[in-house]
């Protein structure tokens, strides 16, 4: 095989500055297309909320779309939408990010719109309580999915004390007793400048960008960081089981071991561990969904699909701040008993864990990483969202280490990743399984 | 470097001697290219009685060719890090794959043996049969699936293939022989009808050379298309539920009949579509039904329009209480957009917006593919991305307002699936 370019840019190509107020700003000029990319993160997501409180970082979300001190509350969707732009936000365990692309003359209005949302989101009671039940539609939705509902149950029982284990949409009654003081501190309380990351990517200058990064968001006030989640999750010392039993019309199962985080070099080992078991599927959690990797050739593909015995194998592996769970799902064949899925899942991990991986396949997996690194920073949105992410939960250093990183994993690496990990003690099992009913 | 406001993208088209045509386009963001293939072979194409048959000529393509096993196709794939990924939709199969720079020889080679000289091995057969039948069991347990099949069949009938299952029935996939599948290959996968795209870091020169190379030999006649019957005329509303009590949460599909895509009204129905269901989060229906009430999370219309009359479509997901008011407000919205159409600034920023939308749609290997199969698809022309700006701009409010006006309530085609009764 011939060398593969570098994936990820040099990391000159990148220009940081700290205002004083504490706001870290990020500008890469890229000239491929007329277009400009702006992301704001903060550092804040469902791990930093506690008891009673959950889902309020992902209804401060929403929350933020509704308007500010000088965006009326319809407009701040279409703001940028008359640019030609689209726009979204999401929540996830460790942060919370909203961007805008569209035409390089939106530059100054949509760090307008985003200074806006980090400094004078108003929250109206009336929509504070409109959003509510869009909120716990949201989640009735994704309650339809078994699967969804599978990986909340996972989750809550693989973790006993680190608040990774609620969900982050959060809990029902938690949503339908916060109130809109709540709903209000926890925004005042994180969307200051020294807890976000302004992200700007595209077809501009790089001092016009700073400057007008400046005049936008150097007035606001800078306030010290908000305390950080301590709490570590105590050593697991026998394998967790959950089975949900609900009207269905098949089974799926899904096994969660632990994860390193993103700042652990094991983490490396156990996404080639992963591109072993399940196929290559890369680093950026916004393109991830595009693409299918490439799975035909990986032993749980081939033990559970081209065995009959599953009709969709799939992995997840994340970036995370803190531990998190490495988990492999998979959908049990029509005609099958469900119990030769999860015999063979585990076999196939124990296998690896036990002889490690072979040669050929570590190359290969490294080659389909490498190409992914390539494929998922194909628009600028795409690598916006990669120096956001990874500035904000690790460093800009981590992400443009990342195809080093992952070149230097060594089957020794992975043998010592998951010897401790992948033990039967330390994995969580979860099935649904259907029952009668409509 | 030149923009798209002047120069376009100018692709390169080539039609070879055997019909198929070539479209290419470089673009060096990343050393990577796109290869996307369009077949006009989709479930349209389905035998009467076989309904399925392309969603499983689809997953069994790239499972062994005359002269490759399906672990050789696997092992000369995922040695370059790249999978294909092969849909059908209605009209067309696709063949959609990104590969690095260095790859796309290789992968060419591959893509032209699975498309010219599928095996469908009896063994690979027996697999994709299971997976798919567990996906069909899988279906009727999602709402959203149910409520959005049951939809067309009542639009389109029994009569039209918009109204028979796209994967099939558990009748039709387990009935399926290999022989069924290597004749709907052998009907629907020909030269004449296949668009290539390719797009990214490599010369249009040198793309088309290796298409010919690849593929110039190839002479598979294939059959014609034959003509798919009108859907009726719905002089009347009517509404299905679908009951699935255990259900959290309840799927509303709502839609009609419209027209096709090279109709001349296209471009006012996409303007007033966009308006109804889409501008913002989810234009007005979504600023009713999620904003103002607080009754979904999604709530939104799309209209796709193809070469027979196509749908326009409402969907919302709400709480099994909250259905018939959030059905009372999809009524209302669009009465109120047939009586008094958009207005004069709805028309004005929706213009702008799909205006503007066009270099972020054009942005990456994969949009400017879709973008020229498209163009081809339809016959729009080579420099269609030079001339949609204007065909946008030239809708008034008279003739979107016109468009709106072939809404009515009481003509709407309606389901509910989940928790809910009627």
């Amino acid at each position: 095989m011939p060398p593969v370019p570098l994936a990820a840019p040099p990391p000159t190509i990148v220009h940081q500055r700290v205002l004083d107020n504490g706001l870290r700003v990020l500008v890469q000029p890229v000239h491929t297309a007329p277009l400009v990319s702006g992301w704001a993160w903060y550092h804040v997501g469902s791990k930093d909320e506690g008891p009673g409180r959950t889902g309020v970082s992902h209804w401060v979300e929403h929350m933020n779309f509704k308007g500010s001190a000088r965006i009326p509350r319809d407009e701040m969707k279409t703001l940028v939408e008359k640019f030609g732009g689209t726009w979204n936000g999401y929540t996830w365990i460790d942060q919370t990010a909203y961007f805008e692309t569209a035409s390089r003359d939106a530059l100054d209005r949509l760090l307008f719109l985003e200074a806006e949302r980090m400094g004078g989101c108003t929250y109206d009671p009336l929509d504070c309580a409109s959003e509510r039940t869009v909120i716990i539609s949201e989640l009735q939705g994704s309650e339809n999915d078994p699967e969804q509902l599978l990986d909340v149950e996972l989750t809550a029982t693989a973790f006993r004390a680190h608040p990774y284990r609620h969900p982050t949409i959060g809990w029902l009654t938690d949503l339908q007793t916060l109130t809109r003081d709540d709903l209000y501190g926890h925004y005042r309380a994180h969307y200051t400048p020294g807890n976000a990351h302004l992200v700007i990517v595209g077809d501009v200058d790089l001092d016009v960008a700073f400057r007008a990064a400046d005049r936008h968001f150097g007035g606001l006030a800078g306030a010290a960081p908000g305390r950080r989640v301590t709490t570590v999750e105590p050593p697991q010392h026998g394998e967790r089981r959950v089975r949900i039993e609900k009207p269905g019309t098949a089974s799926y199962l899904k096994v969660a071991w632990p994860c390193p985080a993103i700042g652990d070099p094991a983490f490396f080992a156990l996404v080639v561990a992963d591109a072993v078991l399940t196929g290559a599927k890369g680093l950026n959690l916004w393109a991830s969904f595009r693409l299918p990797p490439p799975q035909r050739k990986a032993r749980l593909y081939r033990a559970l699909v081209d065995g009959g015995l599953a009709s969709a194998v799939s992995g997840a592996i994340l970036p995370t701040e803190h531990p998190f769970l490495y988990s492999v799902s998979a959908t049990v064949s029509e005609g099958v008993a469900p119990e030769r899925v999860e015999e063979t899942l585990l076999a196939e991990v124990e296998r690896l864990r036990r002889d490690g991986v072979e040669p050929g396949e570590l190359e290969r997996a490294k080659r389909q990483l490498r190409a992914r690194l390539v494929f998922e920073t194909d628009s600028l949105t795409n690598v916006a969202h990669q120096l956001g992410y990874y500035s904000t939960i690790a460093s800009l250093d981590t992400y443009f280490s990342l195809e080093s990183r992952i070149a230097a994993v060594t089957e020794a690496d992975v043998a010592a990743a998951i010897e401790h990990r992948f033990k039967s003690s330390q994995r969580t099992v979860g099935w649904f399984r259907p029952v009668e009913g409509a | 470097m030149s923009t798209l406001a002047s120069a376009g993208l100018a692709p390169t088209r080539a039609r070879l001697d055997n019909g198929l045509v070539v479209l290419a386009k470089q673009a060096t963001a990343t050393p990577a290219v796109t290869l996307h293939v369009m077949c006009r072979a989709g479930a349209a194409h389905d035998p009467i009685g076989l309904p399925g048959a392309s969603h499983l000529v689809a997953r069994l393509l790239d499972r062994g060719t005359e002269t490759r096993s399906a672990e050789d196709i696997a092992d000369a794939l995922e040695e370059r890090g790249v999978s294909l990924a092969i849909k059908t939709s209605r009209h067309t199969m696709s063949i959609a794959v990104d590969c690095l720079r260095d790859d796309f020889d290789a992968v060419l080679a591959i893509v032209a043996d699975v498309m010219r000289r599928p095996a469908c091995p009896d063994d690979q057969l027996a697999l994709r049969r299971r997976e798919t039948l567990t996906r069909l069991k899988q279906d009727e347990d999602n709402p959203a699936v149910r409520a959005g099949e049951e939809l067309f069949s009542i639009m389109y009938g029994s009569s039209h293939p918009y109204g028979w299952r796209s994967k099939g029935t558990p009748d039709s996939v387990a009935r399926m022989t290999r022989e069924d599948l290597l004749a709907f290959h052998r009907a629907w996968l020909a030269p004449g009808r296949v668009s290539m795209a390719i797009v990214g870091d490599i010369e249009p020169a040198r793309a088309v050379d290796r298409v010919l190379g690849a593929l110039g030999d190839w002479n598979a006649a294939g059959k014609e298309d034959a003509p798919i019957p009108a859907p009726p005329v719905r002089t009347a509303r009517e509404m299905q539920v679908i009951a699935m009590p255990s259900k959290a949460q309840a799927d509303i599909a709502y839609g009609f009949v419209t027209i096709t895509r090279l109709d001349p009204a296209y471009y006012a129905y996409w303007v007033m579509n966009t308006i109804l269901g889409q501008y913002g989060i989810g234009g007005r229906i979504g600023d009713h039904v999620r904003e103002k009430q607080g009754l979904a999370y999604y709530a939104y219309s799309t209209f796709d329009p193809h070469v027979v009359p196509g749908p326009l479509v409402v969907r919302a997901g709400v709480d099994g209480a909250n259905v018939d008011r959030a059905l009372a407000t999809i009524d209302a919205e669009i009465a109120a957009i047939a009586a008094e159409g958009p207005t004069e600034a709805e028309i004005a920023d929706t213009k702008r917006f799909l205006i503007g939308s066009l270099p972020r749609t054009l942005e990456t290997n994969a949009g400017i593919a879709f973008f020229l199969q498209t163009a081809e698809h339809f016959g729009l022309g080579l420099d269609y991305d030079l001339r949609l700006p204007a065909l946008v701009d030239g809708v008034t409010r008279d003739e979107a307002h016109a468009a709106a006006r072939t809404l009515a309530p009481e003509r709407a085609s309606v389901v509910v699936a989940g928790p809910y009764a009627g």
